[in-house]
């Protein structure tokens, strides 16, 4: 009994250092600077694709894109972009590597993007993309949660959405995230 | 004149608040538009976070109020409209967030907080009262110095003032 009650004063001299410890574990957590407070998790990971049907940009030839085309047994990325969107240009040359050099099958989503702004784009920075839907109202947009472009969104063959890349594509992502889940998933 | 008052009417204009919902937007049934407006003010635009949709200027605030409307017009009920955008955003969409097993922490984390911080006190107060720190009493060998050392003070280490 005494000798309890002896470890538990002990004991309580490190109470304070314990509180401090979680304080600044917290700390490094809260002001750790590449995290990013206003990133939302995606509600839509491990979900099936929502159902759509875009038609192909205005004045380009292709087929366009519908939710169909994502459940074809083939590991996809789904990539929303739009001409104004400054960060998209960032993240492009990476989109184009993954597409011929990795031989990634990509699609492209063009969010609110007016047709010959967004045809001046490919004409200037190259085509990556597979195919090609529209999406001038935004609504598709919603329906797969997206609130700030770039977004991009890795499909498995059952047209399953499996990770959503928030913001552009960088060296980092592209060789830590992306390529390992595209290649796990192709397994 | 006119210039004053013209002047004045864009003072006003600038102190009138901005309204994000523009008449285009707005539903001819009065009642419709009335649960659209409520809704919009428990619905959080994803881009500008702190803002409601329902006063948020940006692209997509305008996108989901549409939306908002176009299921009301549908028929959908109010939970159902939530529900929809709690699909699509998580719940992170809405003001206030359902209570459920990852929100506890959100719901009761305060809560618990305030009420560990009580215990600790009133534990402190209990164990206080329980064993208070008593003054051991001065033996009559120690009283009978005391008394000695106080008259030796009196008599002869005070200096006159």
């Amino acid at each position: 009994m005494a000798t309890g009650i002896a470890l538990n004063r002990r004991m309580a001299y490190l109470l304070p250092l314990a509180a401090f410890a979680a304080l600044v574990a917290y700390f490094v957590w809260g002001l750790n600077p590449s995290r990013d407070p206003r990133a939302i998790p995606s509600a839509m990971i491990d979900r099936p694709v929502p159902e759509f049907a875009l038609p192909p940009i205005e004045g380009l030839d292709g087929p366009g894109l519908s939710a169909s085309d994502l459940r074809t047994g083939e590991v996809t990325l789904v990539n929303f972009f739009a001409s104004w969107c400054v960060p998209c240009r960032v993240e492009h040359p990476f989109l184009l590597e993954l597409a011929t050099r990795d031989k990634v099958r990509l699609f492209g989503i063009n969010y609110k993007n007016k047709p010959a702004e967004a045809r001046a784009w490919l004409a200037e920075l190259g085509n990556p993309y597979g195919r090609l839907g529209a999406d001038t109202t935004g609504r598709v947009g919603i329906d797969w949660g997206v609130y700030g472009l770039p977004e991009t969104f890795i499909v498995d063959g059952n047209g399953r959405i499996r990770y959503r890349q928030l913001g552009p594509i960088d060296q980092q992502t592209l060789e830590q995230t992306i390529r390992p889940l595209i290649r796990e998933l192709s397994k | 004149m006119r210039a004053l008052a013209l002047a004045l009417g864009m003072f006003v204009a600038v102190l009138a608040p901005a309204w994000a919902v523009q008449p285009d937007e707005m539903l001819d049934d009065p009642v419709l538009e009335a649960r659209a407006r409520d809704l919009s003010r428990e619905i959080r635009c994803l881009v500008c976070q702190n803002e409601p949709i329902d006063s948020s200027n940006a692209d997509l605030a305008r996108d989901l109020r549409l939306l908002v409307r176009e299921r009301l017009m549908a028929g959908d009920s109010d939970d159902a409209v939530k529900a929809y955008l709690v699909a699509r955003y998580g719940d992170f969409v809405l003001f206030e967030p359902p209570v459920k097993p990852a929100t506890y922490a959100l719901w009761f984390g305060p809560a618990l907080i305030v009420l560990l911080g009580a215990g600790g006190v009133g534990l402190y107060y209990a164990r206080r009262r329980r064993n208070p720190s008593v003054v051991d009493p001065l033996t009559v060998e120690e009283r009978r110095r005391l008394e000695r050392l106080l008259a030796e003070t009196d008599g002869t280490e005070s200096k006159p003032r």
